[in-house]
């Protein structure tokens, strides 16, 4: 076995063995467990009355803001990790371009917050 | 049958596979009986803090009461809701679990003991750790229930708000040490200071923020909005029984241990002595790993006996506006100040 073969192939079975275990587990009580369901036991936990309408309602609009923010900054991470573990070798124009790019983040933040999109009362 | 043993395909491919299947199983082995124990730990430390007794009933002082919840667990009826969509119901489950397994293959615990010594292993556990959003969302919307469905809302924005801080948090650290590889970001902190020259000292406020971040990540007291009991009941797994519920209190835990076992990596110098010298130095480096893996589940088991409950907008507000400036501010400081200096790993 080469190289990346040899790296990724271990990742691969662990995952596989863990997956057994996982699916195993998950199947043992629908073989081995005792079942007799009726259809109050089967009804969707609320409050002892049925439900009025369908659990998946209409939600807050800022779950949705913190999602877009979560893929700014998530991205801006991913593009600081290639920079970080080669910070050694960049020197000063590596240092400073992203220092720029930092920079300009920062100023979409701070407007961010200005707006309230952090705000959650 | 010499010939076969001989061959390209069982000493180039087969003896190897199984080397690693053996391995993994090893790991999985040792990793679930560890956390069962851990995980009587947690509630024994909590009952101490609360001055009651905890688990003391199965086997002596209680050691056998995971396995016994194990078996209780199995022996469960499993109720899938009428309104839930069924594959999707099962799969979050599994999926949580086995995702926290995933994060152990890249994880050292012994100098070369590792299943897959990948070379953007940091990366790895980043990315294993954003999917687990997955399973809850998962969740959430396939019980078709209000509770799991608020639950899950919460959850994923908690979990995405928190995940961005801790990665800054590990730019700061891949900085200091210029490597993806979770072994050698141990060896960069093998310095003849001993305790005092691994990056929690220099990087202080960082290891805090990881530390916060990581009760916040994993959805533990004081920040488990997500269960929330008072108000939520349990959350995402209201509508779970049985194994179900179960693969999601064991991948919670698994992916404690691995926030434990990440900050041990990247703040404490995973199997390295606290003093390099003589009698500390012949101790294996697992039994400092693993010490000091439970050092740091302990004070993660400490705060959620000691801490009160934030609330929702508490909790963003820290998240977004004072983590996320601080630590942004921390990646600046410290690149700044290994550019001047001319510390930074070449």
């Amino acid at each position: 076995m080469d190289g990346i073969l040899q790296s990724y192939l271990p990742l691969v079975v662990f995952v596989g063995v863990a997956a057994i275990i996982g699916v195993v587990l998950l199947i043992a009580p629908f073989i081995v467990a005792y079942q007799q369901p009726d259809p109050e036991k089967l009804s969707a936990y609320e409050c002892g009355f049925n439900a009025f309408d369908d659990a998946r309602m209409k939600f807050d609009v800022r779950f949705y803001l913190v999602a877009i923010l979560f893929i700014i900054f998530d991205l801006e991470v991913a593009f600081l990790f290639p920079w970080a573990v080669a910070f050694g070798k960049l020197g000063a124009t590596g240092f400073w371009s992203m220092m720029v790019f930092l920079g300009v983040l920062t100023v979409g933040f701070a407007y961010e917050w200005k707006k309230g999109a952090l705000e959650w009362d | 049958m010499a010939e076969f043993f001989a061959s390209a395909f069982w000493t180039g491919f087969l003896w190897p596979l199984i080397v690693m299947l053996a391995q993994s199983v090893l790991l999985l082995v040792v990793l679930l009986i560890a956390i069962a124990y851990i995980l009587l730990a947690d509630r024994k430390i909590w009952a101490a803090v609360q001055i009651r007794r905890g688990p003391n009933v199965v086997g002596p002082w209680g050691l056998l009461q995971s396995f016994a919840d194990l078996l209780k667990f199995v022996l469960k009826e499993p109720i899938i809701p009428a309104g839930a969509n069924k594959g999707v119901f099962l799969l979050a489950p599994l999926v949580t679990c086995v995702l926290a397994l995933a994060a152990w293959a890249v994880v050292p615990v012994n100098p070369n003991w590792v299943i897959a010594d990948i070379n953007v292993g940091v990366l790895y556990i980043f990315a294993i750790s954003s999917l687990s959003v997955y399973g809850i969302i998962m969740a959430g919307w396939a019980s078709n229930s209000k509770y799991p469905f608020l639950a899950a809302l919460r959850s994923a924005a908690q979990m995405v708000s928190y995940e961005v801080s801790i990665g800054f948090v590990i730019i700061t650290v891949l900085l200091c040490a210029g490597t993806l590889n979770l072994s050698q970001l141990v060896a960069a902190q093998d310095t003849k200071y001993g305790a005092l020259g691994w990056y929690w000292l220099p990087l202080f406020p960082m290891f805090v923020i990881f530390y916060v971040s990581a009760l916040a990540e994993t959805n533990r007291p004081p920040f488990d909005l997500v269960e929330a009991e008072s108000e939520l009941v349990a959350g995402f797994m209201v509508e779970y029984s049985s194994t179900p519920y179960l693969l999601f209190m064991l991948g919670e835990y698994v992916a404690i241990v691995t926030m434990c076992a990440l900050a041990t990596i990247l703040f404490m110098g995973g199997w390295l002595p606290p003093i390099p010298y003589a009698p500390f130095t012949w101790v294996p480096g697992i039994v400092w790993f693993a010490l000091k893996v439970l050092f740091f589940f302990f004070l993660i088991a400490m705060a959620k006996a000691i801490v009160p409950r934030y609330r929702y907008d508490q909790l963003m507000r820290l998240g977004w506006k004072v983590f996320l400036p601080m630590s942004l501010a921390m990646v600046v400081i410290v690149a700044a100040v290994l550019q001047f200096t001319g510390l930074a790993a070449k």
